[in-house]
């Protein structure tokens, strides 16, 4: 296990990857042939178009979705090829945090981080508390907000209870499904910040659908764009700026796209914001 | 993954040498192990408390998590609190982090402890004071309803035509079928025991004074507003809800519109003139349903049935049951309008309005007849 694991370290080590995958509704074909790999220890951004099936994508690989071809291989094993039980192993290495939070409204926050691990593992109370304040701290929130119940948590918090939701087991790997979206830009930033220290600390894998180009640039380490049911362009946001297919042009070089792309160059190395 | 989840449960092997105690860890000191994980922390505490200095050596360890680590902290706090100098050999950089991130003092939230024959009055007492808010906020709901409706009367152009047949159409309408079916079953009930009971006397054919009576004055206007309330009083108040959920409500506030105007009054109206409607129908079944069973348990025709039923009803026994009606009616709106608007933005918070509607307004139904019975009496009605 320790050789092995050390053997691997230099390459990266796919955690999630999907080949050839196609998703239809009815006659809407959303997915169509599409790659990809998520390797250990990456922050990968997903990014696409409103409606372009960037949640589809997320919702599949955790099942919520039935796909119509393709294979899903998790942790190196095939989707498709496991039993139900070894498939809720699996899934216990991940977290995930849904666009709207999805707390269970009828429990405080205490319990909703509790639950996991109440479902899957056997904890004295004690410890589980523990854990649960340990969980808020780490996200970043206060103590007393752990016997609030959803509704009297503001959108921000309501997230960040749901990111320690997503880290009550301790997963190897994080799905965030537009973490940013609804927040205001200071608590986007603060938010974007927390990702990228619990990545660091915990070690994290983050999966992050995302709209927001801020996020991009202050955390994730690799970016993949979906257009037309496929992956037009992976790799770092640099080679996806350089890129000419026309979507990513018209994504990143478009009015808020550039402006923000010039007001980052601009200050880290003084050019003007290109017209 | 079984087997390497099993082959990775954590251990915590004791050595002792000139009195220090060294812990070495293996294994996989994270969550996977639950239980396990646990103990193993435990033993420790348990087995190092009486050494003077005790070494957590952590580098045979395999991996470890943030329970894990708060485990391994929670164990060295405890360590020192029993006198022991602990140190943490072994550490690699990266559970150095996770070490440091799961150091924190827990902020023990004093237990409250209080007696039960206190936290009983308490609760009486509270429901008692939320009783009586709730009746406060009723009648100034109902005062709101009122002036409304006055605003409505007063310049017509405000009054919501479409909605009301909508409504009516909804709560009426479609009421109809289950209404005729329960009414006439209801009918054919009474029929039946009353055939049944007086017979011992002979007096088979007063039970059609016994089902026109009972079923006009009383029994289809209740079943009517009870089926009523269950049926359209939990959609009002859904309805409403989740408008109020989603901001719909808020909305139309700041088009400067009243969401009493527009959305409790062509509902509240809707009931006040289909239940009388309704009611007037379910009496009709009941004493059909009546009919039948008279007609086939006791033998008496249809024709002997209407001419009995003529002797023993007047015109003031029929409409005892309709004007109790819209007052029915009016309870109804106004419970299940009131509780929809004052849901809040929870889902469970919308299943329980919903619950206290109907529950509420069956009972303010029954309440309400009671009422009426007392002031038909007094005026010998």
């Amino acid at each position: 296990m320790n050789a092995a694991s050390e053997t691997t370290r230099p390459i990266p080590e796919v955690l999630i990857s999907v080949r050839g995958l196609i998703v239809e509704f009815g006659a809407h074909r959303v997915m169509n042939g599409l790659d990809l790999d998520i390797y250990r220890g990456e922050v990968l951004g997903f990014v696409g178009g409103s409606g372009q099936g960037k949640s589809v994508l997320m919702r599949t690989i955790l099942g919520l979705v039935q796909k119509r071809e393709g294979a899903i291989r998790l942790f190196g094993h095939d989707r498709d090829g496991l039993p139900p039980l070894e498939l809720r192993r699996l899934e216990q290495r991940w977290g995930v945090l849904f666009q709207n939070g999805a707390l269970f409204s009828s429990l405080t926050v205490k319990q909703n981080i509790q639950m996991p691990m109440r479902e899957s593992r056997d904890l004295s109370q004690r410890f589980m508390d523990d854990l649960a304040m340990l969980k808020l701290k780490l996200v970043g929130l206060p103590p007393d907000s752990a016997e609030k119940l959803p509704s009297e948590l503001s959108g921000g918090m309501i997230k960040r209870a749901a990111l320690a939701r997503a880290l009550a087991l301790d997963p190897e790997l994080v799905f965030l499904d537009e973490p940013t979206s609804g927040l205001d830009p200071i608590g986007a930033a603060d938010f974007d910040e927390l990702i990228a220290t619990l990545q660091k600390t915990l070690g994290l894998t983050v999966f992050m659908v995302t709209h927001d180009l801020d996020s991009l640039y202050s955390v994730c380490d690799r970016v993949a764009a979906l257009a037309e049911g496929k992956v037009i362009g992976e790799g770092s946001l640099e080679d996806l700026l350089a890129s000419d297919q026309p979507w990513l042009r018209a994504y990143f070089h478009g009015t808020r796209g550039s402006r923000l792309i010039g007001a980052r160059k601009g200050k880290t190395d003084g050019q003007a914001p290109p017209q | 993954m079984t087997s390497d989840i099993m082959a990775n449960s954590p251990t915590a092997a004791e050595s002792v040498s000139g009195g220090v105690t060294r812990f070495s860890l293996r294994g996989g000191w994270t969550l996977a192990a639950s239980r396990g994980l646990e103990r193993q922390a435990q033993s420790l505490v348990e087995k190092g408390r009486k050494a003077e200095s005790v070494v957590v050596d952590l580098s045979g360890i395999d991996r470890l998590d943030t329970a894990g680590a708060l485990l391994v902290n929670r164990a060295r706090e405890a360590l020192e609190r029993a006198g022991a100098t602990v140190a943490i050999e072994g550490v690699r950089a990266e559970h150095r982090i996770l070490l440091d991130e799961t150091t924190f003092s827990l902020v023990s939230t004093p237990a409250k402890r209080t007696l039960l024959i206190v936290d009983l009055l308490v609760d009486v007492g509270l429901s008692l004071v939320d009783g009586l808010h709730e009746f406060y906020r009723g009648t100034g709901f109902l005062g709101e309803f009122v002036a409304a409706l006055g605003r409505t009367v007063l310049s017509p152009r405000l009054f919501r035509g479409t909605s009301l047949i909508y409504q009516m159409e909804v709560f009426g309408l479609r009421s109809i079928p289950i209404i005729l079916l329960i009414n006439i079953a209801v009918g054919a009930i009474v029929a039946q025991q009353g055939i049944f009971q007086l017979m011992r006397f002979g007096a088979t054919s007063y039970s059609v004074d016994l089902i026109g009576i009972l079923v006009l004055r009383e029994l289809g206007v209740l079943l009517t507003s009870i089926m009523i309330a269950g049926r359209c009083g939990s959609a009002i108040t859904a309805e409403l809800g989740s408008m109020k959920m989603r901001e719909e409500v808020d909305a139309l506030r700041v088009m400067g519109l009243s969401p009493i105007e527009v959305l409790v009054v062509p509902r509240v109206l809707a009931l006040v003139f289909s239940l009388p409607l309704l009611t007037f129908i379910a009496d009709m079944a009941a004493l059909f349903g009546g009919l039948l069973v008279s007609w086939s348990y006791a033998g008496i025709s249809p024709p002997a049935f209407l001419s009995l039923l003529q002797e023993a009803i007047g015109v003031n026994t029929f409409m005892v049951g309709i004007i109790k009606a819209p007052f029915m009616a009016l309870v109804i709106g106004l419970i299940s309008t009131q509780d929809g608007l004052a849901t809040m933005g929870s889902a469970e918070s919308l299943g329980r309005q919903v619950t206290a509607a109907v529950v509420k307004g069956i009972f303010m139904v029954i309440i309400v007849d009671g009422c009426f019975a007392m002031f038909f009496a007094t005026i010998s009605y």
